[in-house]
């Protein structure tokens, strides 16, 4: 029993040690590296339910995969790394220090005629005088030797031997880079896991409700994890994500957030992000006073802490709320703050807003600065236009503007239903026209559709409003057909009161049609009445009419509120053209409600990260250990000489023997075997 | 007799430069403290070390690389030329003769790509014609393809300033502009190894893999304007990336070389070309040297990346996309390394293994910003 034993652990030693297991782990440990950049790393499971579908997020989970570099199997291919190159070291490394001291001042002749470097000289002089030759000789070269022997002469040289201490430092270096790696790895967490000591917290809680279970003692050797602080507010535990959930960390100290800044360049874009923070000892009180920037964190008490974003910290919105489809043309106000939800009825229906997010600064590439002609240029244009001028290097950052605040909000109806929102606060050039613009969209994978609403002579959206109001009024329509039908048959033209009266009623009939879905039922409307061949010319009459009369609905809606009628001009027609099409598009908006913004006060909240990771030394001196191991491996050039010199009869006549080698067998070896040939050769001719 | 050991006796390193060497350190030395004079007051620590070192290092890559000791000083001669021909304009790059025609960063910059094509045609019209004429004139227009490149990326660095002294900086900072460094780097491992190995014709296999690396700039120029020089993110203002950067491209330089040899080894090896070409074990050799080179700066440039991330990330290591492919690509060389020095391993699959680590490096390189998002992508902050 006992040898087969010995044997095994033997077996398991020489597998382990030996260089093809070494390379398969390489290989390996780079094949399993590739998953994980493949396959997006930490996201929350839904996202990942969603891709896969319920099977294959069930196989994945198992694996490991959303946390690749962390999971059980990677870690064992690491550690069968750290062991492999650890046996090996244990294997070799005596072998390397017992080649770096010995001179292989024992070799014997027949070994060095059996090398394939070798070469032999006959020299006329004295044993003693050749040797002190080849002695000097090599010294000239930098060797260091041994002379021995008795009847004939061995003199053993060597140079470059630390090239043995290369192998040493790399794989040493490999051994406790991976060691620092896994003393600031989440080993220690996931046993504790394992054992049920540790449970991962998936509610979303304020951090005091958590209970211990879920919670790391301030003493915790090493962690990394994230907290978010509102300008004024403070925090003393940070995050940790794991899996599908979280852990909270317990801070010996408490951060305050004093103020958070981004600086921007000329052009708009950001240039510095910074937080003032005061940092406060739980066990001394003591406070400390510092920034931290992106690129300069703060290190207190072995914790690193680091500017790694940031967002809305519950800055206060005030806002108008407008009834898309009410004949009310006031809006209600509203106040509400970031991360927070409050209710709204447009009279039928009850809804949820919350509002997500705000920011005061967009910097959007909103192509104004370049004329259209010279946007579509060719190849050659730009060619010549890069080559000619260092107008070249700057140029393109011109376009870009900041367009003021936005905020984002969702609303949802009583159902549970959810629609996300996107406004602008400040009108936005599109086509050289300007609108305000809110975006929408049914989840956050989609983009935003963008509804536009036209702005009036003021910059305000008051005047798409009003006409908006009198559109959805039904005791309007008559006054407005009444007008249009005037208009568009003067009495003048001898058209009669009965043709008016009829223009009149079906102007009616269209505002009405209109006002129930918008284009669409106008289109329906005309499909399922008018003959196929008389579609597209009804269609086209109809607009007109639709046109002309809201035009007169503007006018109406103008006089109501006191202004003097619009020029019946191109911009006004546009107007009302926007105007119709923004009412069109509010059919499909989601929400009868379009929350204007009107103002603000922003408060911001920094994203730190905190880190403590005690095996970050031990990587940082297996760094240095493993490039100057890789340098001396590669730099340092081990190569040996013998010389037998063996003396021959009374007369002189001695022969010598030349053998040369190296672990490296290198053109340069092969080069510089051939030179000390041929110094040998003339060196030892006189 | 003595004066016989004397004929032979290796000369120690410092006994063997000449004044002309001491003169170019001097130079160096002066050159920098100039600088230090005059810029000092708005460099960081680690920055005034840095242009110590880089004295220091420029002076130890003259004296082990003698063509260094007028390359750089005439680069460096040239550049300041182009630049006071600025006098504080950045207009002037369009009207002002030299500018216009030369020494602005983009005039200097299509200098060099047209340069390094025609070196790439010269080689080839070298290797077809056996003509050690051809060969000689192709190095240089691959010098002067050189000295126009540094010229282009050291005008750029002063032009940056010239945008807003808050926009300046070491033009390092996105791909267009690495991919200047590439090109530049790769040349000069080439004309390094070319002199060293007495050996002309690997040149018309490097050298297209700089003109590729010269065309994905042009198409990069003239369809995205990728050369408009841009701010830097809060995230890459460090000094980190003045030796980051350059050390990741001497190993991505070196890898592309040792992977252009192993596309002359494997066609040496079928027999092809082969009396036009070096001697399969004179190809092993640069190839292997060339690996050599190149995963002990890699090394270096990943350690100090990992330095880095830990400074701006909090965390030295976060398996990033880019960071994995780094490892990934380390362990690939390591692995070749392991199977040359170790298994003594010789020949077509080492060759064909460089090769493949090429698609790896660039994978690593270009791959991993075009299809993979992370922290390398600077998006978000
Ligand atoms: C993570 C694992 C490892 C890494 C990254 C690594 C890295 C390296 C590097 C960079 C070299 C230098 C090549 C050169 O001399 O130019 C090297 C050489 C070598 N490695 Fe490894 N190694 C690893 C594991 C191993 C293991 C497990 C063995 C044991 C069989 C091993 C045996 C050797 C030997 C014998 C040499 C050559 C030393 C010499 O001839 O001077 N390595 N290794």
């Amino acid at each position: 029993m006992q040898p087969t034993r010995v044997s095994f652990y033997r077996a398991v030693y020489e597998l382990f040690s030996s260089m093809r297991f070494a390379i398969s782990l390489l290989t390996v440990l780079a094949i399993a590296s590739v998953i994980g950049t493949v396959l997006k790393q930490n996201e929350p499971y839904s996202n990942y339910i969603i891709e896969l579908g319920p099977f294959w997020f069930k196989v994945f989970s198992i694996l490991g995969l959303y946390d690749v570099y962390h999971a059980g199997w990677f870690l064992l291919i690491l550690l069968f790394l750290v062991l492999s190159t650890g046996f090996c070291i244990y294997r070799q490394a005596p072998l390397m220090l017992r080649e770096l001291k010995s001179f292989r001042e024992h070799a014997t002749e027949v070994s060095l005629r059996g090398f394939s470097h070798q070469a032999v000289f006959s020299s006329g002089a004295a044993s003693a005088t050749v040797v002190q030759r080849l002695t000097g000789y090599l010294t000239g070269q930098g060797y260091r030797f041994k002379v021995g022997g008795d009847m004939q002469t061995l003199i053993a040289a060597k140079t470059g031997s630390y090239n043995r201490l290369g192998y040493i430092l790399t794989h040493a270096a490999i051994v406790i880079i991976c060691i620092g790696g896994l003393v600031d790895g989440n080993i220690p967490l996931k046993v504790q896991e394992l054992l049920g000591y540790k449970k991962i917290e998936t509610r979303d809680v304020p951090s005091n409700r958590v209970p211990a279970i879920s919670r790391l003692s301030p003493a915790n050797l090493s962690f990394r994890g994230s907290v978010s602080i509102p300008e004024g507010g403070a925090a003393d535990v940070i995050y940790l994500n794991v899996a599908d959930g979280y852990l909270v960390q317990d801070l010996p100290f408490q951060i305050h957030l004093k103020k958070f800044r981004i600086e921007h360049y000329a052009t708009g874009q950001p240039k510095s992000f910074e937080s003032d923070i005061v940092i406060t000892d739980r066990a001394s009180s003591k406070s400390l006073e510092g920034t931290v920037s992106v690129n300069h964190p703060i290190i207190y008490r072995g914790v690193a802490i680091y500017q790694a974003s940031f967002g809305d910290g519950g800055s206060a919105l005030t806002m108008n709320g407008w009834n898309l489809f009410s004949p009310l043309a006031k809006p209600s106000p509203y106040k509400a703050q970031v991360s927070q939800a409050f209710g709204l009825s447009n009279g039928a229906e009850r809804y949820t807003v919350e509002v997500v997010d705000f920011k005061v600064f967009n910097v959007q590439d909103t192509g104004e600065d370049e004329p259209v002609a010279e946007k579509k240029q060719g190849f050659w244009q730009n060619t010549s236009r890069a080559l000619s001028s260092a107008a070249a290097v700057t140029s393109s950052n011109k376009r870009l503007h900041n367009v003021g605040p936005s905020y984002q909000y969702k609303i949802r109806d009583a159902q549970g239903q959810a629609k996300e929102y996107h406004n602008y606060m400040q009108p936005l050039n599109i086509e050289s026209r300007r609108y305000l613009v809110s975006g929408v969209r049914g989840a956050p994978n989609e983009a935003f559709r963008y509804l536009r609403l036209p702005v009036d002579e003021n910059d305000g959206i008051e005047g798409y409003m009003r006409l908006r109001a009198i559109l959805f009024d039904k005791t309007q329509y008559p006054e407005i057909a009444r007008r249009f039908a005037a208009a568009a048959m003067p009495a003048a033209s001898g058209g009669g009161e009965a043709l008016r009266a009829r223009l009149a009623e079906s102007t009616v009939k269209v505002l009405e049609m209109f006002s129930r879905g918008g284009f669409g039922s106008m289109a329906k409307f005309i499909e399922d009445s008018v003959p196929k061949a008389e579609q597209e010319r009804a269609a086209e009459t109809y607009l007109k009419v639709l046109e002309r009369s809201v035009l007169e609905a503007y006018q109406v809606s103008r006089v109501r509120a006191g202004q003097a009628p619009a020029q019946a001009d191109e911009r006004t027609m546009q107007f009302v053209r926007d105007s119709l099409n923004a009412i069109n598009d509010s059919f499909f908006y989601g929400t009868p409600i379009y929350l204007q913004l009107t103002g603000f006060d922003e408060v911001m909240s920094s994203g730190l990260q905190l880190t403590r990771s005690p095996g970050k030394n031990l990587v940082y001196a297996g760094s240095v250990l493993l490039i100057l191991g890789v340098f001396v491996m590669f730099y340092i050039r081990e190569r040996r000489i013998w010389l037998l010199v063996k003396p021959g009869g009374a007369g002189g006549g001695g022969e010598i023997l030349f053998a040369m080698s190296s672990n490296r067998k290198t053109l340069d070896f092969e080069n510089e075997f051939n030179m000390h040939k041929q110094n040998l050769t003339e060196l030892l001719k006189g | 007799m003595e004066a016989i050991q004397g004929g032979y006796q290796r000369p120690s390193f410092f006994r063997s430069l000449s004044w002309f060497d001491w003169a170019y350190a001097a130079a160096l030395g002066a050159g920098s403290l100039y600088a230090y004079k005059l810029y000092g007051g708005y460099m960081d620590d680690y920055e005034k070390g840095i242009l110590f070192l880089t004295a220091v290092s420029f002076t130890g890559l003259g004296w082990f690389w003698k063509p260094m000791r007028i390359l750089l000083p005439l680069v460096a001669a040239l550049s300041l030329f182009g630049i006071s021909q600025y006098q504080g304009e950045l207009a002037r790059a369009g009207q002002a003769f030299w500018l216009k025609y030369l020494f602005s960063s983009q005039s200097a910059i299509m200098w060099m790509s047209a340069l390094f094509v025609m070196a790439t045609a010269g080689y080839w019209l070298g290797l077809a014609a056996r003509s050690d004429f051809v060969y000689r004139v192709s190095a240089g227009i691959t010098w002067s393809a050189t000295a126009m490149g540094l010229i282009g990326l050291l005008v750029r660095w002063y032009e940056s300033y010239l945008i807003g002294a808050d926009v300046g900086h070491i033009p390092l900072s996105n791909l267009y502009e690495v991919f200047i460094l590439f090109s530049i780097i790769t040349a000069l491992l080439y004309l390094y190894y070319e002199q060293y190995y007495r050996n002309r014709q690997l040149g018309a296999f490097v050298l297209p893999v700089i003109s590729a690396a010269v065309a994905f700039l042009l198409w990069y120029t003239f369809d995205r304007e990728a050369h408009h020089i841009q701010p830097l993110v809060p995230a890459l203002q460090s000094y980190w990336m003045k030796i980051h950067v350059p050390a990741n491209f001497v190993g991505y330089g070196a890898f592309s070389l040792a992977a252009m040899i192993g596309v002359a080894h494997l066609l040496v090896s079928k027999g092809m070309l082969a009396s036009r070409l070096p001697a399969l074990e004179v190809l092993d050799d640069v190839m292997y040297k060339a690996i050599a080179i190149g995963f002990a700066f890699f090394t270096i440039a990943t350690i100090l990346g990992a330095m880095w991330a830990a400074e701006a990330w909090g965390g030295y290591w976060s398996w990033d996309p880019k960071e994995t492919w780094a490892l990934i690509v380390w362990l690939n060389y390591a692995a070749w390394l392991h199977m040359r020095l170790v298994k003594g391993l010789r020949g077509p699959i080492l060759a064909w293994w460089a090769v493949v680590g090429l698609v790896v490096t660039v994978f690593a390189f270009l791959g991993v910003n075009m299809f993979l998002s992370g922290l390398h992508s600077y998006g978000t902050l």
